[in-house]
C-alpha cells in the first residue's frame, strides 16, 4: 500500500519534470528557429558599409547609420529620463507614502495598471503631450520622453520589489546606529537593492529599444539620409528602418533587414551586458 | 556626512539640469541648420518608395538639406500636414472633404501633385486555373459589405464550390481607401470577414499559400512575386506598365500624390526639393516599381511651378 504511494508521487514527479523540460525545449527551439533564420539571411548581408551607409531605395548599398544612431540617442536619453524617475517613485512609495493612506493604494493600483496599456496609446499621448503641447516636434527628445513613459511603470513596479527585498533587520540595525532616514537609503537599501533595481530596468529598456509603434505614431520618420546631432533633431530608430525593410516588396530588402536584427540584437546584448557587469559588481559586495 | 549629502546633491541638480543643457544645445544646433534647412515629408507609405529616392538623390546633391521621411499612411499623413506640421504629405488617394475642411480651419493652403501610378492588382493562388478575368460588377459582388459569395460558385455557375478566402490592405492604407471607392462606391465599405494586413507582404504569403485565396494590393507587390500568385484581368485588361499609363486598366488604376504646403514651397530648398522630384519622378518612380506618368504631365506641373 505504502510502497504504492509512493511509486505514483514519483511517478507524478517524473512526469512534472517532464512536462517542464519539453517547454523549455519548445521555447528554446523556436527561438534558436528564429535566430538560425536571422542569422542565414542577413548575415552575409553585414558589413562595415552596411553600418556606416545611409537608407537606400538599392538594397546592396542601403545602411542603418542613421537608424543606429537614432536608436542609441533615443534610448540613452530614455535610461536618463526613466530611471532616476522610476527609482525615485519607488523609494518614495517603498519608504516614505503612507502605506495605509487611500492615495497611495490608488497610485498603487495606478501604475500597475499602467504597465499593461498598449504602447500605442503611449504615443498618442507623446504626440499629443510633447510634440504638440510641448511643441519638441518629431524629435528625438519627445521619443525618448514617450518610451520614457512607457517603460516608467514597470521600472517602478520592479524597483519596488527590489526595495521590499531588503531585509528588515539591516534597516532597522542603521536606524538603531542613530543614522538618518536618507542616510539609511543610500548606504544600505539602495546599495543592497540595485541588482534587483537594474534587472527591472534592463527588461524594460531593452523592451523601449524594440518599440516601433509609439514612436511612429509620433512621427519618427521611416528615412533618414542624415545622422541625427541633437536630441531635437528627427529620427528613425532600428525597429523602425526594419520594419520598413520587411515591408518592402523586393526580397533583397527582406534579407538586409535580417541584418538590421543582427544589428539591434547586438545592440541589445551589449546594452544588457554592461548592465549585469554593474549588477554583479553590486551583488559580490554585499556578499 | 555633510559631504555625501552634497554630493548626492550635485548628481540630482545635474540629473535634472542636463536635459535642459542638451535641450538647449540642440536648439543652437538647429537654428545653425535652418540656413540648410530641413524638409519635413510623411504620409503613405504606397508612395514612400518614390519619396525616399528622391530624398536621397536631392541629398546627395545638397547634402545640408535634412529630409525626414515618415510613414504614417494617408491618413494619418493628412492630419499632421492639416495642422502644419509638415511640409509635404504623401498620398495615395486624394485629400477627403474633411481633411481639406481641417487644413482650411488651420489656414493650411496647399497643392497636390500628382507624381506616378499604380495599379491596384487582383491576384489568386497559382492552383487557381478558373479565374482569370472579372467585370467590375463582379469585383462589387465579392467585396459589397452584405455579399452573398462564400464559394466561387456565387461568382459564376461553373467556378467550383469550394470556400473563397478573402485578403485585403489594413484600413488605414490609401489602397483599401481607393479599392473600397472604386468597386464598392463608398470609401472604407467592404464585407467584414475578409484577413487584413498594412503589410503588403504578408497578404503575398497568404494567398500564394492558400489555393482559394483571392486579394488586391498594389502592383509593385504583384512584379516582385510573379512566379508565386496568378493574375486577374479587370474588365478583361490585365494590369501592366502600358495598361495602366494609358488608363485603359480602369477602374483600379490610380494616380499617386504628393501634397505640398503653399508656404513651405516659398522656402528655396523646399521648391527645388519639389522641382527636382517633378523632373526625376518619371525615372526614380519606375526604379521602385511603380509607372510613371506619360512626359507631358511631369512638364505641365513643373511649369505651373515655375
Amino acid at each position: 500500500m505504502n510502497k504504492k504511494l509512493i511509486r505514483r508521487r514519483r511517478l507524478k514527479n517524473a512526469l512534472f519534470q517532464g512536462v517542464l523540460i519539453s517547454i523549455i525545449v519548445f521555447s528554446i527551439i523556436m527561438l534558436l528557429l528564429l535566430l538560425y533564420q536571422v542569422f542565414k539571411v542577413g548575415f552575409s548581408h553585414l558589413s562595415l558599409s552596411f553600418i556606416t551607409s545611409m537608407p537606400s531605395r538599392f538594397a546592396d548599398r542601403a545602411g542603418i547609420a542613421s537608424a543606429l544612431a537614432g536608436s542609441i540617442w533615443t534610448i540613452s536619453l530614455t535610461i536618463l529620463f526613466a530611471i532616476p524617475l522610476g527609482v525615485g517613485t519607488a523609494l518614495y512609495l517603498e519608504e516614505y507614502a503612507n502605506k495605509q493612506s487611500w492615495w497611495t493604494k490608488i497610485l498603487e493600483l495606478n501604475i500597475s495598471n499602467l504597465a499593461g496599456v498598449p504602447a500605442i496609446v503611449y504615443g498618442m499621448l507623446g504626440l499629443a503631450v510633447f510634440v504638440r503641447f510641448l511643441n519638441f516636434q518629431r524629435s528625438i527628445l519627445s521619443g525618448a520622453l514617450t518610451l520614457a513613459l512607457l517603460i516608467l511603470p514597470v521600472i517602478i513596479v520592479s524597483s519596488q520589489e527590489a526595495l521590499k527585498s531588503v531585509p528588515s533587520t539591516l534597516k532597522e540595525g542603521s536606524y538603531a546606529l542613530g543614522v538618518s532616514k536618507w542616510q539609511t537609503i543610500t548606504g544600505v537599501i539602495l546599495p543592497f537593492s540595485i541588482p534587483g533595481i537594474l534587472t527591472g530596468s534592463i527588461l524594460a529598456v531593452s523592451r523601449a529599444m524594440g518599440e516601433a509603434a509609439p514612436l511612429i505614431m509620433i512621427g519618427a520618420a521611416g528615412y533618414i539620409g542624415f545622422m541625427p546631432k541633437s536630441p531635437l533633431d528627427s529620427f528613425t530608430v532600428l525597429p523602425i528602418q526594419i520594419f520598413n525593410w520587411t515591408s518592402r516588396p523586393q526580397a533583397e530588402f527582406q534579407d538586409i533587414a535580417a541584418a538590421g536584427i543582427i544589428v539591434l540584437l547586438v545592440l541589445l546584448l551589449s546594452m544588457n551586458a554592461i548592465a549585469i557587469v554593474l549588477r554583479n559588481k553590486y551583488q559580490n559586495r554585499m556578499d | 556626512m555633510k559631504k555625501i549629502t552634497k554630493k548626492i546633491t550635485t548628481i540630482l541638480a545635474l540629473a535634472f539640469v542636463a536635459p535642459l543643457i542638451l535641450t538647449a544645445c540642440g536648439q543652437s544646433g538647429q537654428s545653425g541648420q535652418s540656413l540648410t534647412g530641413e524638409i519635413k515629408i510623411d504620409g503613405s507609405s504606397t508612395v514612400f518608395p518614390i519619396t525616399e529616392a528622391v530624398a536621397e538623390e536631392f541629398t546627395a546633391q545638397n547634402p545640408d538639406i535634412k529630409i525626414p521621411v515618415g510613414v504614417s499612411g494617408t491618413g494619418g499623413g493628412f492630419k499632421k500636414f492639416a495642422v502644419g506640421e509638415t511640409d509635404i504629405t504623401n498620398a495615395s488617394r486624394p485629400i477627403k472633404a474633411e481633411e481639406a475642411k481641417m487644413a482650411e480651419e488651420n489656414g493650411i493652403e496647399y497643392i497636390e501633385y500628382t507624381v506616378a501610378y499604380d495599379g491596384i492588382t487582383i491576384v489568386v493562388n497559382k492552383e487557381n486555373t478558373w479565374v482569370k478575368n472579372l467585370t467590375a460588377e463582379e469585383l462589387k459582388m465579392i467585396w459589397e459589405p452584405d455579399s452573398k459569395v462564400t464559394t466561387w460558385k456565387d461568382i459564376r455557375p461553373e467556378w467550383p464550390n469550394d470556400d473563397i478566402k478573402f485578403y485585403a490592405p489594413g484600413t488605414d492604407s490609401g489602397t483599401f481607401d481607393y479599392f473600397t471607392e472604386e468597386i464598392n462606391g463608398k470609401s472604407g465599405s467592404i464585407r467584414q470577414d475578409f484577413t487584413g494586413s498594412e503589410d503588403d507582404n504578408v497578404l503575398v504569403q497568404g494567398i500564394a499559400g492558400d489555393k482559394n485565396a483571392i486579394g488586391f494590393f498594389g502592383f509593385a507587390y504583384y512584379e516582385e512575386n510573379m512566379n508565386k500568385l496568378n493574375l486577374v484581368a479587370v474588365n478583361d485588361v490585365k494590369p501592366s506598365l502600358d495598361t495602366i499609363k494609358d488608363g485603359s486598366y480602369t477602374p483600379l488604376s490610380r494616380p499617386l500624390f504628393i501634397y505640398v504646403n503653399n508656404k513651405s514651397l516659398d522656402k528655396p530648398e523646399i521648391n527645388a526639393f519639389v522641382k527636382f522630384y517633378l523632373e526625376n519622378a518619371k525615372v526614380l518612380a519606375k526604379e521602385v516599381g511603380y509607372i510613371p506618368l506619360p512626359d507631358n504631365m511631369y512638364t505641365d506641373q513643373l511649369n505651373l511651378l515655375k
